[in-house]
């Protein structure tokens, strides 16, 4: 019996959609109902809160903007990326794809310092309702940095090998692979204003 | 690699060469774009507006930023009826999400 997932290269003639790009959709979904409770957590705790801190209290804004513009950049070259496998240039696809995952390791590597900083200070989630759910998102959000990271270093590397036997296969899995990196830049889309700027 | 060749590998992928291209032209303004709105967010910041107003405008370039983001880079321009479809349902359940834990603390609203 094959146990081969059907529908990954050609579209399925009901939904018009590969079962690739409609499960990463139904997933972003999913993931879209996550941020959005705790979105709705927040708002509930800071309507609720008799005094609440401005985000610099705490908050390094620059180290902030400084990871708005490198998760704006890498969302690019995931573009650049699936447009050169798109269009059968390999060499440049990998370029592409590494400078994403790059970017998101200076991401990671950029958080670190904003922890180390709180936790030197002796600032912990147990802090206060502010700490508490401004770690509580950015380290869901650093979670799904890693999960990105991960799924993209396994199509530039040992998951590239599809390329030469099936290249549009291959392919879908960069333009799905794209679609939850771009939510992963569009929720700190979010983030950043409503923690370190209100 | 031949042209002709990466137009027949393109469109065998449900993607002409020509739509990629244009793809990637939209991807390099959308990318300027986000970099001067994320100025305006900082920007607006340090202007210390009045609370209501700073967070009005804030969400207001987030959501256009997002908006960018979902439009051009995740494809939701030239994307399927199902997915649309989909999504004005996450959106439908998403508001009540959002809006009910904060009307149940709205002193002035009485659910029963």
């Amino acid at each position: 019996m094959s146990m081969e997932i059907p529908y990954t290269v050609e579209a399925r003639p009901d939904t018009g959609l590969t079962n690739g790009k409609l499960g990463i959709w139904l997933f972003l979904a999913s993931e879209v109902m996550l941020f959005g409770a705790l979105f709705a957590s927040y708002v509930m705790l800071r309507v609720g809160s008799q005094n609440w801190p401005p985000g610099s209290t705490y908050l390094n804004i620059p180290l902030a903007t400084l990871n708005t513009v490198i998760l704006i950049s890498s969302s690019v070259t995931m573009v650049l990326a699936w447009a050169s496998i798109a269009k059968h240039d390999f060499k440049r696809f990998r370029l592409f794809m590494g400078i994403t995952i790059l970017c998101g390791f200076g991401f990671l590597i950029v958080k670190y310092f904003e922890y180390s900083a709180k936790f030197h200070h002796e600032l912990y989630p147990s802090t206060n309702t502010f700490l508490a759910i401004y770690f509580t998102l950015t380290g869901l959000h650093g979670l799904h940095v890693i999960g990105g990271m991960a799924v993209n270093s396994y199509l530039w590397g040992p998951g590239s090998a599809l390329y030469k036997t099936d290249p549009v296969h291959f392919m879908n899995r960069v333009e799905n692979s794209g679609l939850f990196w771009h939510l992963v830049d569009l929720v700190w889309i979010f983030l950043f204003p409503i923690l370190y700027l209100l | 690699m031949s042209d002709s060749h990466d137009s027949k590998h393109a469109a065998h992928a449900g993607h002409s060469a020509e739509e990629v291209d244009r793809h990637v032209r939209a991807a390099y303004y959308v990318f300027g774009s986000l970099l001067v709105l994320t100025g305006f967010t900082v920007g607006a910041y340090f202007l210390h507006l009045p609370k209501h107003l700073a967070i009005t405008l804030a969400l207001l370039i987030a959501t256009t930023k997002g908006s960018l983001v979902a439009a051009w880079f995740m494809h939701l321009v030239s994307e399927r009826k199902l997915i649309y479809w989909m999504l004005v349902l996450t959106a439908l359940l998403f508001i009540p999400l959002l809006l009910l834990p904060t009307l149940t603390v709205a002193d002035h609203i009485h659910l029963r």
